[in-house]
């Protein structure tokens, strides 16, 4: 039996979380988010029209399954962060913010520095934080410090569909933390995401692989039983990995 | 402060056009199977030996697009707010010397624009001028942001070049991006095409995208009005530039955009001639480039050739665009700056895309977003 898990007291069945970039038409979005079963699904504040309640992307959210995580992609600093998240927790009705600086718009990779100075006030302002940041072992816990609710650290660069580039700094993060640990960003198939949970990451965020498959809706069904089988699989602790056969006679068997 | 031009003026024109097509089948190979390119892979995929691999480019151009920008394209508006311009460009319906009537629309004409388009859906805006600095300066231009900041998400701007604490004015005022063309890069003929007017000044020009850095803009728009001089030149100095500006202003987000030139009042025939097959090879070896960089498509490409770039590499396309001031609603006789060729409505446009599997993203930015 596989274990729920729990962000800010807030409990969730599927460890599989997903975006809402980059599908061809909203209906697709839903019906494959639907396929998914997640719990958790992250919108772009630049995307959605918070102030207009017919818009296309937040109408096709609507089931009582989704919690929208509204995310800052496109803010450069912690200020212009902080003020896009403080519109969102009124416009969306949730404390919940998936914290996204990055400066650079070509790989989108995000900005250590104001990430933690985003997290410190938010934290103080009342808002559940998810940071996307770096596989940076020390910044996770910095972040810990100042009360991330949870860290998101990066297999690849977002949308590349790499996979575990960043496994070795992974292994360092899930072992130290006392939070949550969501692998975001790189994730390009299932396997790859049956990997993260095995090491024992607590949940993915998948978007790009599942969206821009030649079909979502089977793609998403796809990623839910990788991670579901990678949680299992982590629970019920896989058998170590060995290099050799282990000999049926060992040498030390004289002294039995 | 040092500028593109430091390392602009290190290239001389003949012989990048001279390595361009010395390119072998075998550069265009090599070319094609790296996972990232250089400028010279670039130069080979823009030479005449790459021709014979246009579908093999196409493929994986779309491929990297759809990864990158997934099944979607950016929709935006042209709004023309003036045709008073003070210099002379040979190819140029706004011209000085093209006597036409000419015209700068006031608040109530702007925002009567500005509700036809929002009517259609528009959330993104291009608002574009000749260059007179008299009338159409600075002020005009902040003015015309503030009263439609409101309404829009993300507000560009296609105007005379500016200094840098001008630049830095309008981004206060709301002001996400700047499209900026250099229209050749070949320095005497942009002096034949730019006989008079502040325009002539081409470093002047060639550094509107440093001074737009230092400023700190959101989005550049690069490119070359193709058919002053060899498309492949002026596009190697164009992702030359794209190169340098994207290392110096790492922050900036840019696009490129292929304008051909059209036939116009008082018009220009083109001195080299670029095919649909060349564009759609300029494109994808953009995209083969470069993964991340925006690729704009307006209404001067034909019905055919837009239907068909939207799946190999564009990821913003504008539609039903007037090129005259008042165009849509006030004045919509008056004298374009050239004539679009794809003429479809906002609408069809949708469904096109809609049929093709692309979703249309109106709204890709927040006018909260500083």
């Amino acid at each position: 039996m596989k274990q729920n898990l729990t962000i800010a007291g807030k409990e969730f069945t599927s460890r599989l979380f997903t975006g809402t970039g980059k599908f061809s038409s909203s209906e697709l979005m839903r019906e494959s988010l639907l396929a998914s079963e997640s719990e958790l699904i992250t919108v772009a504040l630049k995307r959605v029209d918070v102030t207009n309640e017919n818009d296309d992307i937040l109408k096709h959210l609507n089931h009582e399954r989704i919690n929208l995580l509204p995310n800052t992609s496109g803010v450069r600093t912690a200020k212009e962060a902080i003020f896009a998240t403080e519109l969102s927790r009124e416009a969306l009705e949730t404390n919940w913010v998936k914290l996204e600086i990055h400066p650079d718009p070509r790989y989108l990779l995000p900005d250590p520095i104001e990430t933690l100075k985003a997290t410190k006030e938010l934290v103080k302002l009342g808002f559940v934080v998810m940071p996307y940041i770096h596989a940076d072992p020390v910044l996770c816990k910095r972040l810990e410090d100042v009360g991330a609710q949870c860290v998101m650290p990066l297999g690849a660069p977002i949308g590349s569909n790499k996979g575990l580039k960043t496994l070795d700094f992974l292994d360092i993060i899930i072992e130290q933390s006392n939070v949550p640990v969501i692998i975001d960003a790189g994730i390009g198939s299932p396997s790859h995401a049956a990997h993260a949970m095995e090491i024992g990451a607590d949940a993915v965020l998948v978007n790009t692989a599942i969206a821009v498959s030649q079909n979502p809706v089977e793609m998403a069904k796809a990623f839910k039983m990788a991670v579901e089988a990678g949680r299992i699989a982590y629970e019920a602790k896989l058998a170590p990995v060995k290099n050799q056969a282990e000999a049926s006679s060992p040498l030390t068997s004289f002294l039995d | 402060m040092s500028t593109f031009t430091t390392l602009f003026d290190t290239y001389n024109w003949d012989a990048t056009l001279s390595s361009i097509f010395n390119k072998t089948t075998s550069d265009v190979e090599q070319a094609l199977v790296k996972d990232k390119r250089n400028l010279e892979d670039f130069k080979a995929l823009i030479s005449p030996e790459a021709k014979p691999f246009l579908e093999q480019m196409a493929q994986k151009s779309k491929a990297l697009t759809k990864k990158r920008f997934g099944n979607t394209i950016q929709m935006y508006a042209p709004m023309y707010l003036s045709n008073e311009c003070q210099n002379i460009c040979t190819y140029c319906g706004f011209s000085l010397t093209n006597k036409i009537a000419r015209r700068t629309l006031t608040n109530t004409e702007i925002l009567k624009e500005v509700s036809f388009l929002k009517a259609k859906g528009y959330d993104h805006i291009l608002l574009v001028t000749g260059e007179a600095n008299q009338t159409v300066g600075v002020d005009y231009i902040k003015n015309a942001i503030q009263l439609i900041r409101s309404q829009f998400s993300n507000i560009t701007i296609e105007i005379q070049p500016l200094d840098q604490n001008e630049y830095e004015l309008l981004i206060e005022s709301g002001l996400y991006a700047v499209l900026v063309y250099q229209e050749t890069y070949h320095r005497e003929e942009y002096k034949k095409h730019h006989p008079k007017g502040k325009k002539s000044n081409f470093n002047y020009r060639l550094e509107t995208p440093d001074r737009l850095g230092k400023a700190g803009i959101h989005k550049i728009g690069l490119g070359a009005l193709f058919g002053l001089e060899d498309w492949r030149a002026d596009s190697f100095f164009t992702a030359l530039h794209l190169k340098y500006l994207q290392k110096t202003y790492w922050k900036t987000k840019y696009s490129i955009s292929f304008p051909r030139l059209r036939p116009h009042s008082g018009g220009l025939e083109p001195k080299v001639e670029m095919t649909d097959a060349d564009l759609v090879q300029l494109i994808c070896a953009f995209r083969l480039f470069d993964e991340d960089v925006e690729l704009s498509m307006s209404t001067r490409e034909s019905e055919v050739f837009r239907d068909n770039i939207v799946n190999l590499g564009a990821t913003s396309i504008s539609a039903e665009s007037k090129t005259n001031p008042g165009g849509y609603t006030v004045d919509p006789q008056s004298l374009e700056q050239f004539e679009i060729s794809d003429e479809r409505s906002t609408e069809e446009i949708v469904q096109m895309l809609k049929n093709q599997g692309l979703e249309v993203v109106w709204k890709d930015w927040d006018k909260t977003y500083f």
